[in-house]
């Protein structure tokens, strides 16, 4: 049986990387790719924490999340279509039409 | 310490795979990569008993979510790579606070939990043997104590697919 | 490192078993694979009128052989703009998918890699759901409008009918409460009768929607030969294209499986557990020794001299094997009896997939090619709402057979009435709209649009 302490410091790592990938890149669909590695990493933490108490509301909020991240990718997604039939682009440089 | 290797394994894979795909060009090679990452993270969850999580991570996220994603890179047709023009600067500073950030976290998982009734909180799992069936389990808890957010999750779920559909329609008919 | 490689050997101490079978699986599924081709190909001769390949080998049977040989040797192209690493990949992608997912199945009680493992059936139907990626990226990577449109294709029609699967399987769970494997054929014994009499409508969503699953004709317009060359294996060849084939086919073995288990009762024979039928135990024998005499009659019809000593040798395998059978039988010699459960159980379960297989087969030479937009339609429109308005039916049922009593054969005959009754006025309600339905459909149908505009 691992100590919690490695769960929780991989959940960290992955949380990182996401955060590095959504702060640094340009392509909108990559930061969202960043953003799932987020929500991935929290849900490792949970289960982790619900293995090791025993309860089982760790399992059915990651469940959650998972749905969760399946219809923020969905909307996510359209609304990039929709912005790349107007704008051609979807590099976050180049999404500047609030600008003055 | 079977357990253990199964553990390195599977994060070795999950932590080398998250950061090839931040730094790939190509929008596929990243999405291939998240794939693998998100396979791994499934691996962890089966590891931590979670048999349902780790077939719903792979039904949903993998079969459903990274298909999404792969359709959507296919459709802006923008997986060529493309110059890369920023400021080296910006990238520098946000591993260094990745790295800050990691060190401290670190240093509060690993060492503090040497003081007695402080730092982490180090309870006893129940062995593997005497778990109960996880889908049972599962079951248990969301349509028992948590059957509200089950179906304030089905509305959001109802509301995500019409928005999306929405989005990406083409608009054929003028009003 | 000691300790480390320690466990390793109590771990393959203990699973040995377990750790054949999948190595078993590995070995002997491509070249199953092989000769399901083979079996194709004799059975589109026999419904055409013609006798198939006959000349590698006794009556053909050296001809997956002698094609795996040559697609081994061939040249390994790539194309010139194509994206090396994701070429590579995505057969492999596929191949890894299709075999993954044999491990939770049981061919029959003693075969099975992940045995007793919770959520069984779901995690088959969850890995082979990996399968479209390699569709996927391998029609991206190859560089070529053909393969793409065929790739997008491909896995749209496989990601819409995999919801239609994953529905009408729900109905057989909630009927048999688990997602055990054993623990659904078991109940599948207890309730004396195998679930598509229970749940017919479910079965036969579940036979529609994994003909599509596995881009079977009817449903094979991703890989036609007169529509997209060959869609998503267009530049595959050799080795690849092999990978790709295999994949398919070891697919269909999955999703056969899958059905026989959760619907056609697994490794039971027919009307299981009814003791006055339990002459129907020695039907594996007598079917063998069967197939053994008419070989030996059509022996002597043979006209060349090679040909009726092969019949004769196939007779004598037949007897063997249902000698071997019939020692192994529960009233036969006792040291072989312990074979009983395993042997007949394997028998029974190769037997109905086999039948199933065979409907892919007769299905595929009948029926004429859906085109793209009747096919999403068929799946969206028809089949998820009959899939839908099913599992609330069959729910329906268990509520009435748990809170009321009623007879639980009664209350599903009812509700499957009620399903089908629904499935009318969708289909009268579906005509209705269906040309102002076709028509938005096509000018909505931006896939091929998107693809070319860009």
């Amino acid at each position: 049986m691992m100590p919690i302490g490695h769960y929780l410091f991989l959940s960290l790592a992955l949380f990182l990387i996401g955060a590095i990938g959504v702060i640094t890149r340009r392509n909108v669909i990559i930061v969202l790719m960043s953003i799932e590695l987020i929500l991935n990493a929290v849900n490792i933490n949970l289960v982790a924490f619900s293995r090791y108490f025993g309860d089982v509301a760790g399992q059915v909020f990651a469940l959650f999340i998972i749905a969760d991240a399946a219809a923020e990718a969905a909307v996510g997604l359209g609304i990039i279509i929709a912005f790349f039939r107007n704008r051609e682009t979807v590099l976050a440089d180049e999404m500047d039409l609030l600008k003055w | 310490m079977l357990d253990s290797i199964i553990f390195y394994f599977f994060a070795g894979i999950a932590v080398i795979s998250a950061a090839l795909m931040i730094t790939r060009r190509n929008a596929i090679h990243s999405a291939v990569f998240l794939i693998t990452t998100l396979l791994a993270t499934a691996g962890i969850f089966l590891q931590l008993r979670a048999e349902f999580l780790f077939i719903s991570q792979i039904i949903l996220y993998v079969g459903g979510i990274m298909v999404l994603f792969i359709f959507v890179i296919m459709l802006v047709r923008l997986d060529v790579p493309l110059p890369q023009i920023r400021s080296g600067l910006q990238k520098w500073i946000a591993l260094f606070v990745a790295l800050a950030v990691g060190v401290e976290a670190g240093v509060v998982l690993f060492l503090a939990r040497k003081a007695p009734g402080q730092g982490l909180l180090i309870p006893n799992p129940a062995p593997a043997e005497k778990l109960p069936p996880n889908t049972e389990e599962l079951a248990k808890g969301l349509f028992g104590a948590y059957l509200l957010p089950f179906e304030i999750a089905s509305v959001l779920l109802l509301v995500a697919m019409v928005g999306a559909v929405v989005m990406a329609k083409k608009r054929t008919d003028a009003p | 490192m000691n300790s480390a490689l320690h466990s390793i050997l109590v771990f393959v101490q203990t699973w040995w078993v377990e750790l054949l079978c999948a190595v078993l699986i590995v070995l002997v599924v491509p070249l199953i694979a092989g000769y399901i081709v083979l079996v194709e190909r004799k059975v589109m001769a026999d419904m055409q009128a013609r006798l198939g390949p006959m000349r590698v080998g006794p009556h053909g049977l050296l001809q997956p052989i002698a094609d795996a040989l040559k697609l081994l040797i061939k040249e390994d192209l790539i194309p010139d703009n194509a994206d090396q690493f994701i070429f590579w990949l995505a057969p492999v992608l596929s191949m890894t998918a299709a075999l993954t997912s044999m491990g939770a199945v049981a061919f029959g009680p003693w075969f099975q890699v992940a045995r007793d493992i919770n959520i069984g059936l779901l995690f088959v139907v969850g890995v082979s759901a990996l399968g479209p990626f390699g569709i996927v990226l391998g029609g991206w990577a190859s560089n070529n409008h053909y393969s793409i449109i065929g790739a997008l294709r491909s896995t749209a029609q496989l990601i819409s009918y995999e919801t239609t699967a994953g529905f009408a399987l729900v109905s057989g769970f909630l009927l048999a409460g688990t997602l055990n494997v054993r623990a659904i054929v078991e109940t599948q014994r207890s309730d004396h009768a195998w679930y598509i009499f229970l749940a017919p409508v479910g079965f036969f969503t579940y036979l529609i929607a994994s003909i599509a699953e596995t881009n079977r004709a009817p449903f094979d317009l991703p890989e036609a030969e007169s529509e997209l060359v060959a869609g998503y294996m267009t530049e595959y060849s050799g080795f690849r294209w092999s990978l790709y084939f295999l994949a398919e086919y070891a697919n269909m073995i999955v999703v056969a499986s899958v059905g026989t288990t959760l619907f056609l009762g697994g490794w039971l024979r027919p009307f299981p557990n009814i003791h006055w039928l339990g002459w129907l135990d020695a039907g594996p024998t007598l079917l063998l020794a069967l197939v053994g005499a008419y070989c030996v009659y059509r022996a002597g019809k043979q006209p060349a001299r090679v040909q009726s000593l092969f019949m004769w040798a196939v007779a004598l395998a037949c007897f063997v094997v249902a000698a071997i059978f019939g020692l192994a039988a529960p009233f036969g010699h006792p040291p072989l009896q312990f074979m009983y459960r395993g042997l007949y159980g394997a028998f029974w379960f190769l037997l109905k997939v086999s039948a199933y297989i065979y409907l892919f087969m007769w299905l595929r030479f009948t029926l004429p090619r859906f085109r793209f937009d009747q096919l999403m339609r068929l799946g969206w429109h028809i089949l998820i709402p009959l899939a839908l308005i099913n599992v609330v039916d069959v729910s329906i049922a268990l509520a009435l057979t748990s809170e009321f009593g009623l007879n639980r054969w009664l209350a599903m005959f009812f509700t499957t009435l009620a399903t089908l009754g629904a499935a009318m006025l969708l289909l009268r309600w579906n005509d209705k709209y269906s040309a102002a339905a076709s028509a938005t459909l096509l000018a909505d149908s931006s896939i091929v649009e998107e693809t070319n505009a860009g």
